[in-house]
């Protein structure tokens, strides 16, 4: 009978090791890790470079004449003959108004920085959900009877899958946040490394709070078909309806409502504050309380809807 | 010691209020046996072990396994049993090993011990020379060895084996039950296995039940279920155009004999030693035997026999359609 005291499954072991095994699984398919580390590339890459605001206004884009001839009669009516205007001036005044239209709306002085971050809100909103999915999967293989039949802790499970999307999260955000200064990700002067562990905190609470309710979503799925559609569903409204492509001050009232209580706004915010802005302390304190009380919520919710289901 | 190792009351599993998957089965597995079900595609077989693996919750009926109540207990039934479930799921992009160690921790086996004992168990099921090597490259019957290898990691007292030689190939199918029978003499373990194939509870159970719409419908050692079958059945033709039913009768061993006008079926015991004899005394009164099929009792016939009708053509829901196709296209890997 000894058999029986030496096994004491733990919370600790079985989580570490079903989220070794995810981790394994997906370090050894490198064309999902190739595909989820190319997709914001791309993004990046066409939009982020190609939307290029700074050069509607940069004086490389107009060709102005060194003199424009205005008819007098245009600025004064009674004003007889021509009155020439300087070009050269001209330019650089609408070069000063693009760099401050850039600064004042976007907060940055180019674009690119500005998308590459909402790249990341994009790849951590991607791998939160999928690996909340995931379990669909487990299911289907199996895997998850068997674990179940086991005497491993439930919470162990669920526990695995949300480790699990914090780890992808940060891993693949850090990778995208190196191309991205590789590929001209302009940093603030403020940002150290410290700041990163401030980032990480916010990705974290994202991916706590959307593996833990897909989780819950998809537990009880035995097809892959209905939760993916309900990604595929939400995550465009939930980048366009945010601050990853444009800044809110720019849409219609109506939006801005719905932008502002979209998490992903608050995650964006708060990255951009902590590497490509200078951080605005206020600002960041409510992107962290917004986040945290999200992550609390929906972490909440979805664990008891999946732990309620395992033990049924 | 409890010798009644696995007792089912009633036990019931209803999906969406209106599949009865399991019907009220009662029945009770003695220790050190190994006893099987045995039932056609979506007979509740699975679903029997899901609800004694305390993977299912049954809706009705109770269950003890090891004395243990499957719902109340579930966590201590968890620690004596030992489960290879009818899909393959050991990953297959981890190694053998690694996949073993998994099933370690799921069970919260030290480190060492764990080690100790995966290395003990490749031994047993020859997979030694492969266990760093990814389960991928695994042929159908690899897997089903490093499931059986995973599933007496905690050395359970008790093993359940869903389907273990579901799509793997004859030759594969008997190198399989040997290894389940040397990993029962080795640990001294209870096996409750089900199966779809007749010859794979005849070679391995000591008792079946025959399972059908979610109801045993008959219990008893393969033996004394096909001996109820009245023995084999030998078809026959003869040349001419007589009714010779009462010599056939009058051979020995010879049961029962229905002639349909055309050919003769013949319920005798040890059919390869009867058959001759049939022939023998056909010829001495001048018949000639022009077709002669000598068939043991099948799947289709206990089934006949228990249910009154032939074996029927369950139409699978895609579900499992699509969990056997993958288990299937697993075990004919490579
Ligand atoms: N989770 C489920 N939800 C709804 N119905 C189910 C579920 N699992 C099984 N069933 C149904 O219950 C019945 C019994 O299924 P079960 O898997 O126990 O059969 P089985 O005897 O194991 O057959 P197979 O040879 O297909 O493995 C089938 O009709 C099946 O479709
Ligand atoms: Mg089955």
């Amino acid at each position: 009978m000894s058999t029986l005291e030496e096994s004491s499954p733990s919370l600790v072991r079985g989580l570490l090791a079903l989220t070794a095994r995810e981790l394994k699984k997906w370090l050894k398919d490198p064309v999902m890790l190739v595909m989820f580390i190319l997709q914001p590339l791309i993004w990046m890459g066409f939009l982020g470079k190609s939307i290029n605001i700074n050069a509607l206004f940069s004086q490389h884009n107009i060709s102005v004449p060194d003199l424009i001839p205005i008819p007098g009669s245009y600025l004064v009516p009674p004003l007889q003959g021509i009155v020439y205007v300087n070009g050269t001036l001209l330019q650089q005044f609408f070069s000063n108004v693009g760099s401050e239209v850039m600064r004042s709306t976007f907060g940055v002085a180019d674009y690119f920085s500005y998308m590459a971050i909402g790249m990341i809100s994009m790849i951590i909103v991607m791998t939160s959900t999928f690996s909340g999915v995931s379990i669909v999967w487990d299911r289907r293989l199996g895997f998850l009877d068997k674990v179940l039949s086991t005497p491993v802790p439930r919470t162990a499970i669920i526990f695995s899958k949300i480790l699990n999307a914090i780890l992808r999260a940060m891993f693949q955000s850090t990778v995208i946040l190196m191309l991205a200064y590789i590929l001209g990700l302009q940093l603030s002067p403020s940002f150290t490394l410290i700041n990163i562990l401030g980032v990480y905190a916010a990705i974290s609470l994202v991916s706590i709070g959307l593996s833990s309710i897909f989780l819950a979503f998809s537990i009880r799925s035995t097809r892959m078909e209905r939760p993916m559609q309900f990604i595929s569903l939400i995550t465009m409204p939930l980048m366009f309806a945010s601050n990853t492509f444009f800044p809110i001050n720019l849409m219609p009232g109506w939006l801005q409502i719905v932008v502002r209580a979209n998490p992903l706004t608050y995650l964006t915010d708060a990255i951009r504050q902590l590497t490509i802005m200078q951080p605005n302390p206020l600002a960041l304190a409510v992107d962290f309380i917004y986040l945290t009380a999200f992550a609390a919520i929906l972490a909440t919710v979805g664990i008891i809807l999946s732990w309620k289901y395992l033990t049924e | 010691m409890v010798d009644e190792v696995i007792r089912a009351d009633g036990l019931t599993k209803v999906f969406n209020k209106s599949l009865v998957a399991v019907d009220h089965i009662s029945f009770s597995v003695k220790r050190g046996e190994i006893f099987g079900f045995l039932g056609p595609n979506g007979a509740g077989k699975t679903t029997t072990i899901k609800m004694l693996t305390t993977v299912l919750r049954p809706t009705e009926g109770r269950a003890f396994v090891m004395g243990y109540d499957i719902v109340k207990q579930a966590s201590s039934v968890r620690k004596v049993i030992g489960v290879v479930p009818q899909e393959y799921t050991a990953d297959e992009d981890l190694t053998g090993y690694e996949n073993i160690m998994l099933c370690a921790a799921l069970y919260g086996i030290p480190r060492d011990v764990a080690r100790k004992r995966a290395l003990e168990l490749f031994d047993l099921v020859e997979l030694t020379r492969f266990k760093d090597k990814r389960v991928e490259t695994y042929s159908g019957g690899m897997r089903r060895r490093l499931e059986l290898a995973c599933g007496l990691i905690n050395r359970p007292k008790i093993f359940f084996l869903d389907e273990p030689t579901l799509g793997l190939d004859v030759q594969t199918r008997v190198a399989i039950w040997d290894y389940i029978r040397r990993l029962k003499d080795e640990y001294d373990i209870t096996i409750f296995m089900t199966t779809h194939y007749m010859e794979e509870a005849d070679a391995l159970c000591d008792r079946i039940a025959i399972i059908d719409y979610g109801k045993i419908v008959a219990l008893d050692s393969p033996s004394n279920l096909k001996n109820t079958l009245g023995g084999d059945i030998i078809t026959l033709a003869i040349k001419e155009n007589i009714d010779v039913t009462e010599i056939i009768r009058s051979v020995e061993n010879v049961k029962d004999v229905k002639y349909d006008g055309r050919v003769y079926r013949i319920k005798a015991e040890s059919g390869e030693i009867t058959a001759p004899l049939i022939i023998e005394a056909l010829r001495r009164k001048g018949y000639t035997v022009t077709k002669l099929f000598l068939s043991k009792p099948t799947l289709d016939e206990v089934y006949l026999e228990y249910t009154g009708r032939s074996m029927r053509d369950t139409e699978e829901s895609m579900e499992s359609f699509i969990r056997h196709r993958i288990t299937m296209r697993r075990a004919r890997a490579r």
